[in-house]
C-alpha cells in the first residue's frame, strides 16, 4: 500500500529530512513510526500526503507513483489519505458536524449521504451527542477524536497520524489507540508516528524507527500481526 | 439519490461523476453561503458596497447627464437651419416653387418661405421704421427660405455639405449657416464623452482594486480554513469558488447602490431642472436610467467584482499550502 524506495528529502539549505529510506507497508497493516524529535517522522508522513515531495527516490501509495503525480492530482490523492494531527487542525468557527463533514463536502457528496456518514463516523468515535458543539467546548481528547472522525469519514484506504496522542494522558491515549485498532480491523492501512514507546510496546505491531533521517530499525520480521 | 461508489470513485476524476443538477445545486449552495457570509458582517459589507457604488455612480451619473444634454441639443436642431437669401430678381412665385422643390429633397425636413412682402411687413412691424420703409419705392428685402436639414444631416459636416449644395441654385444670392455654436457644442460634448470614458475606465479599475483587496483580506482571514481544505483534498476550484462568488456579490451590490445613488440624485435635480426648462418655455425633463442601461450597469459591476476577486484569488491562493 505504501512503498518507499531509496527516498531522500533534502530541504533548501542542505538539511536532509530523510536519507535513503526504503520500506513497504502492505494493505491492512497498522504500523508505528517512532524516533527522536527531528528524526524525520513528520517528513515521512508529509511525503505520503504530498505535503512535501521527495528529492530522490520513489514514493508509491495505493499503486500511484507520487513522484509523477501532477499538481492538479494532489487533491484527489489526499482524499484517499486521511490525516490526523497532534494539534487537531479543526476549524473553530464550525460545529463538530461541519468539521467532520468537510472531506465529504469537498468530494461533492449529497447532503443526505453526508449526514448519514458524518453521524456514523461521530458515533464510531463516541461524539454523536456533541455534533452541534463548537470544537472549543470540547476537551483535548474529544477534539482529537473529532479530527479522527474527519480523517476516516470518507473511508480512505490509508490513514496517517502524526503524534495523535501527543497531548493526551495515558488513559485517553489508550482509547485513541483502541480506535485505531478498530479501523485497522476493517482493513484500513494505518501509519502512526509517535514517541510514546511505552504505549506501543504493548501493542505487538510493526514499528519503524527513524534515527537521524535514516531508517534504523524495522521489526516487520518479529511482528506478530 | 445517487449512490456514491466508495473506493473506486476517487480514482476517476470526480468532475465527471457530478451530474449537472448536483453541480448546479452545489454552485447555488456556495453562492448562497457566500451571500450569507456577507450578510453576517453587515457593516464591512456595506462599506465595501458603498465604495464600489460611489466609484460606479460617478461615471454612470455623468454618462446619464451627457445623454440628457445631447437630447437637449436635439431640441435645438432647428437652430442649425440654413437661411437662403434669394436674389432681388426672384419673384414670390419663383421663391414658392423653389421652396416646394427643396421640400422634396430627402436631406431636408422642412422649408419655410418668407416672401418679400411678408418680410417687409414683419420688418415694418418689428423695427419701428414704418415711415422710412413707406418712403421707399421698392421693397429692398429679398425672399428668404429657412431650410431645416433632416435630423441625420444636423451635424456640422453634413449640414455644411448641404449648404454648399444649396448655394448652387441660381436663385440663391447668399446662404448662411450659423454653425459656430453647433460646432462648439459638439466639440464640448465630444470632450465630455471622452472624459466620461476615461473616468469610467479609471473608476472601473479602482473597483477591481477595491474588490481585489477586500478578497485578499478575506483570504488572509480564512487562511486556516483554506489550509485545512487543501489538506483534506479540496481542489483549487473548490477553494476558489466562494471567493469568486463573494467578489460577484460585491460587484452586484455595488452596482445596485450606484443605481440608487444616481436615481436619488436625479430626483433631487428633477424639480429645479423642470423650473429652469419652464423659464425657457421648454418641456425638457431629465431622463433616468433605462432598463437596458441598468442591466449593463449591474452586469458590468458584477463582472468587475468577479474579475477583481479572480485576480486576488489567483495571486494569493497558491501562497497558502499546508505544511
Amino acid at each position: 500500500m505504501i512503498h518507499f524506495d531509496n527516498v531522500t528529502k533534502r530541504y533548501p539549505g542542505g538539511h536532509e529530512g530523510l536519507s535513503n529510506v526504503s520500506f513497504h507497508i502492505d494493505p491492512g497493516e497498522m504500523v508505528f513510526l517512532t524516533g527522536h524529535s527531528g528524526a524525520g517522522k513528520s517528513t515521512l508522513l508529509k511525503l505520503i500526503g504530498l505535503l512535501e515531495r521527495s528529492t530522490r527516490g520513489q514514493v508509491r501509495v495505493a499503486g500511484r507513483n507520487l513522484t509523477r503525480l501532477g499538481r492538479g492530482q494532489i487533491p484527489y490523492h489526499r482524499r484517499e489519505v486521511g490525516m490526523i494531527f497532534q494539534d487537531h487542525r479543526l476549524l473553530h468557527d464550525r460545529t463538530v458536524f461541519d468539521n467532520v463533514a468537510m472531506p465529504l463536502v469537498v468530494a461533492g457528496l449529497g447532503h443526505i449521504e453526508i449526514g448519514r456518514r458524518v453521524r456514523a463516523a461521530l458515533d464510531k468515535v463516541g461524539l454523536l451527542c456533541k455534533e452541534k458543539n463548537l470544537p472549543v467546548t470540547l476537551s483535548g481528547g474529544e477534539q482529537q477524536r473529532v479530527g479522527i472522525a474527519r480523517a476516516v469519514v470518507s473511508k480512505p484506504p490509508v490513514v496517517l497520524a502524526d503524534e495523535p496522542t501527543g497531548n493526551l494522558d495515558p488513559a485517553l491515549s489508550r482509547e485513541i489507540m483502541n480506535l485505531f485498532e478498530q479501523f485497522n480491523d476493517v482493513g484500513v492501512t494505518l501509519l502512526i508516528a509517535t514517541h510514546d514507546l511505552e504505549l506501543i510496546s504493548h501493542m505487538n505491531r510493526r514499528i519503524l524507527v527513524l534515527d537521524k533521517s535514516r531508517l534504523a530499525r524495522d521489526n516487520a520480521a518479529e511482528s506478530v500481526n | 439519490m445517487r449512490r456514491p461508489r466508495k473506493r473506486q470513485s476517487a480514482r476517476i476524476s470526480p468532475r465527471s461523476t457530478l451530474r449537472a443538477d448536483v453541480w448546479l445545486m452545489r454552485h447555488l449552495q456556495v453562492a448562497l453561503a457566500s451571500l450569507g457570509r456577507l450578510i453576517r458582517t453587515p457593516l464591512s459589507t456595506l462599506m465595501t458596497t458603498l465604495v464600489i457604488g460611489i466609484a460606479l455612480a460617478l461615471p454612470s451619473g455623468l454618462y446619464l447627464l451627457l445623454g440628457n444634454v445631447e437630447s437637449l441639443s436635439g431640441h435645438w436642431d432647428g437652430a442649425a437651419s440654413i437661411s437662403l437669401f434669394l436674389t432681388q430678381e426672384t419673384s414670390d412665385a419663383q421663391a414658392a416653387s423653389l421652396a416646394s422643390q427643396l421640400q422634396r429633397d430627402p436631406a431636408i425636413t422642412r422649408v419655410r418661405l418668407i416672401g418679400r412682402t411678408e418680410a417687409l411687413d414683419e420688418f415694418r412691424r418689428l423695427s419701428g421704421f414704418a415711415g422710412v420703409l413707406d418712403s421707399l419705392e421698392e421693397n429692398p428685402l429679398p425672399s428668404l427660405l429657412i431650410v431645416e436639414p433632416a435630423a441625420e444631416r444636423a451635424e456640422p459636416a453634413a449640414a455644411e455639405a448641404l449648404l454648399a449644395r444649396l448655394k448652387q441654385y441660381s436663385e440663391v444670392e447668399f446662404a448662411q449657416l450659423d454653425l459656430q455654436w453647433v460646432r462648439r457644442f459638439h466639440a464640448i460634448t465630444e470632450i465630455a464623452r471622452r472624459g466620461v470614458i476615461i473616468l469610467a475606465t479609471l473608476l472601473g479599475l479602482s473597483v477591481l482594486l477595491i474588490v481585489g483587496n477586500t478578497i485578499r483580506l478575506e483570504i488572509q482571514n480564512r487562511h486556516a480554513e483554506i489550509e485545512i481544505t487543501k489538506l483534506i483534498g479540496g481542489t483549487n476550484a473548490f477553494i476558489r469558488r466562494p471567493f469568486l462568488y463573494n467578489g460577484a456579490w460585491y460587484g452586484l451590490f455595488g452596482g445596485i447602490s450606484a443605481w440608487l445613488m444616481v436615481g436619488i440624485s436625479l430626483l433631487l435635480l428633477d424639480n429645479p431642472v423642470e423650473q429652469l426648462a419652464g423659464l425657457y418655455q421648454s418641456g425638457f425633463r431629465l431622463s433616468g436610467i433605462d432598463f437596458t442601461t441598468l442591466l449593463i450597469l449591474l452586469g458590468g459591476s458584477t463582472l468587475l467584482g468577479l474579475i477583481g476577486s479572480w485576480i486576488a484569488v489567483g495571486r494569493h491562493l497558491h501562497e497558502i499550502e499546508p505544511a
